[in-house]
């Protein structure tokens, strides 16, 4: 009697938690996972904004739902099992390391329809992959970081080894090389993408080595505060959000935050499940940089010379217009064998794949 | 690879910042642990030390309140902890998990209005000469406050186990909460006033993340540090000296695997990375395969219940 009890109080509380499912005939239900909590200021709370964007452009059509901290592996297959069950119409999956259990709920749940981020696996029809052009942002912040650095050395925080970080790496390096020739470029990996003491320990370890220019590839914004205390010969790059509140050092003088790579999905949640809703959606492996307007430069402070911005306005421009790829050889592998001739653009399978650095990055990717 | 890259003298110096919050919370744990009581919430007291010293210091502008209320407020919660567990003999695994579900979630609750701000943070002492010592003194002296005072509650903590007597009571109802029953001495008072001892410890080294350490508040901001402090207490097999050693090791490599990667070093960092834990599991089996001593030299009645007409 009492676990009868007490599981009609479970199951009531889970209903309560992901919405009634038997509302889901007249309101779409849209779902998201996240790998971080939505207050880290970075990814996951950008990820957040295009939900929201999502309840406001369609209001009452719409019901959204969200669970925020999902660890990647068997807990994300337990969290997207019990999405699917409790009648969401589309669930976004918002980091790399869900990639198989997306699918792997993909299969049994056909009638949803399932959007992974960043991954490259639609082993169902009723699996699509989204990503953003983020090298495209990279390239813009690393002719910056070329420009502004004293030292010569600036610094990249990575995550993991995956094609997605390694490509930021390629083209924040390609273009700081372009911008200064005697540029040197730092990796850390950290190993983590949220654990703010060890971001800001990682920048930490590389301003103590001389690196004066830092951008990262993690979700919060230690990085920046850790940068602050360097009180304005250091510098960094706001992160999948504008991180705006680094705009300024203590002593009014600008930065440590110079510029930012902006992560925009809500025009993708919203066309998506726009499409979902009039009955026009289909299976998709969306890539979408700055011309869509995923991709945005955030607000460049006065840290920058004013020829500087003008440089990356320029190249903002030219890839927003579709002119300019940031990967346009002439580019050499790592060991010196060519990969991308005069004029040459790299194809969208190559970057997708990258497990190569260009050359003049020292050090090897882990594996 | 350009190891001359790395500065020594910078390297000790962010060891010292990078290890005081775990260094805080593992030597709370180790007293609370030595009264016989497990209390496995030690990353919710965290986190809602961090969240309420933050809040406290930046509405205020004295980060040394935000450290007295963020010690407070881990003192609070695990009041709560020590109710139910010696109070209503409630399971402590279980209520100590419970806890640091509840930490989390209470504290991303609060911390909401606060993220992405910028507080005041301690400055760092300037020590006369000591701190002018040519490389020592920028290692050892010139560090904020409450690095000091944590390396002081070591002391402290050692001094009170070893030396006095209400030290050697603490240490009984531990290990035979029955016999320090049976001599008079209140077992449930005395791990009362451990477990809050420990909640406090923990809310300082809470607040030194989100106060010197990162300095801000982010939602999750220990991630897992609390477990550590958990783990550094059985590495160092319940001594103050060895959780100083143990906190100041797993502290130091996470910051030396770093520098050594940004000094151009790719191999091998992940191994460096993992050791801390492979040598925690290499004490225990060293520990316990010394059986002469006593195994594991854990308080013997570590985790159990106590009730009085038992």
């Amino acid at each position: 009697m009492i676990r009868r009890t007490l599981l009609a109080t479970a199951a009531a509380g889970l209903t309560l938690a992901f919405g009634a499912p038997a509302m889901a005939q007249d309101t779409t239900k849209a779902c998201f996972v996240y790998v971080g909590p939505i207050g880290d200021g970075g990814w996951t709370y950008q990820h957040h904004q295009g939900a929201l964007a999502v309840k406001e452009e369609y209001g009452d059509k719409v019901e959204i739902a969200w669970q925020e901290s999902v660890p990647e592996g068997a807990d994300a297959e337990r969290v997207i099992t019990q999405m699917a069950l409790s009648g969401c119409d589309i669930i976004f999956t918002t980091s790399f390391g869900y990639m198989d259990p997306t699918n792997n709920v993909a299969a049994k749940f056909p009638d949803v329809k399932f959007e992974h981020a960043t991954g490259y696996k639609r082993e169902h029809p009723n699996v699509s992959t989204y990503n953003a052009r983020f090298y495209e942002g990279r390239a813009v912040v690393g002719h910056i970081a070329g420009k502004m650095t004293q030292t010569n050395k600036i610094g990249y925080i990575a995550s993991f080894p995956i094609p997605e970080v390694i490509m930021g790496i390629n083209s924040y390096y390609h273009h700081a090389k372009l911008a200064n020739p005697d540029v040197e470029l730092v990796v850390t990996w950290a190993y983590t993408w949220f654990d703010p003491a060890k971001e800001a320990d990682a920048a930490r370890a590389m301003l103590d080595q001389g690196v004066d220019v830092i951008t990262a590839h993690t979700d919060s914004t230690a990085p920046l505060a850790e940068i602050a205390k360097e009180g304005g010969s250091a510098w960094g790059f706001g992160q999948a959000s504008d991180m705006a509140a680094f705009m300024t050092n203590d002593d009014g003088t600008p930065g440590p935050r110079v510029a930012s790579i902006i992560d925009e999905w809500s025009p993708y949640y919203i066309k998506r499940v726009g499409q979902l809703m009039d009955g026009t959606y289909e299976q998709i492996d969306s890539w979408a940089g700055m011309p869509e307007g995923e991709v945005v430069i955030g607000e460049m402070n006065d840290a920058i010379p004013e020829d500087v911005q003008a440089e990356a306005q320029a190249m903002i421009d030219a890839i927003t217009a579709g002119e300019y790829h940031p990967f346009t050889g002439p580019i050499n592998k790592q060991d010196g064998s060519a990969w991308l001739a005069e004029g040459e653009t790299a194809d969208d399978g190559t970057l997708l794949g990258m497990d190569f650095y260009v050359e003049g990055i020292t050090g090897d990717i882990p594996n | 690879m350009d190891l001359s890259a790395i500065n020594p003298v910078l390297l000790v110096a962010s060891i010292m910042i990078s290890a005081t919050p775990i260094l805080l919370a593992a030597i709370g744990e180790m007293v609370v642990e030595k009264s016989g009581v497990l209390n496995l919430g030690v990353e919710g007291m965290m986190i809602t030390g961090a969240v309420i010293g933050f809040i406290v210091a930046i509405n205020t502008g004295a980060p040394l309140l935000g450290f007295a209320t963020a010690a407070i407020a881990g003192a609070v919660l695990s009041l709560a902890f020590g109710v139910l567990t010696q109070i209503f003999l409630s399971n402590q695994v279980a209520t100590g998990l419970g806890l640091t579900l509840v930490g989390l979630g209470l504290s991303s609750l609060l911390g909401k209005p606060y993220e992405g701000q910028k507080t005041v943070t301690l400055p760092k002492l300037d020590i006369p000469i000591l701190s002018d010592l040519p490389a020592v003194g920028r290692m050892f002296f010139s560090h904020d406050i409450m690095v000091y005072i944590s390396l002081g509650i070591v002391v402290a903590v050692w001094a009170f186990l070893k030396h006095t007597r209400a030290g050697l009571i603490l240490r009984a109802v531990g290990e035979s909460h029955e016999s320090a029953h049976a001599l008079g001495y209140k077992v449930i008072r005395v791990r009362m006033l451990a477990i809050m001892f420990g909640g406090a410890c923990a809310g300082l080294g809470g607040a030194y993340l989100s106060l010197v350490r990162v300095p801000q508040w982010t939602e999750g901001m220990t991630a897992g540090a609390g477990w550590i402090a958990l783990a550094i207490v059985v590495f160092a097999s319940w001594r103050a000296g060895r959780v100083l050693v143990g906190a100041y090791l797993f502290g130091g490599i996470t910051v030396l695997q770093l520098n050594l990667q940004a000094a151009g070093l790719t191999w091998g960092v992940q191994y460096l990375s993992m050791s801390p834990y492979l040598i925690t599991i290499l004490v225990l089996v060293l520990i316990s395969s010394n059986r002469s001593r006593g195994s594991h030299n854990a308080p013997a009645n570590l985790g159990q219940t106590f009730h009085a007409t038992r």
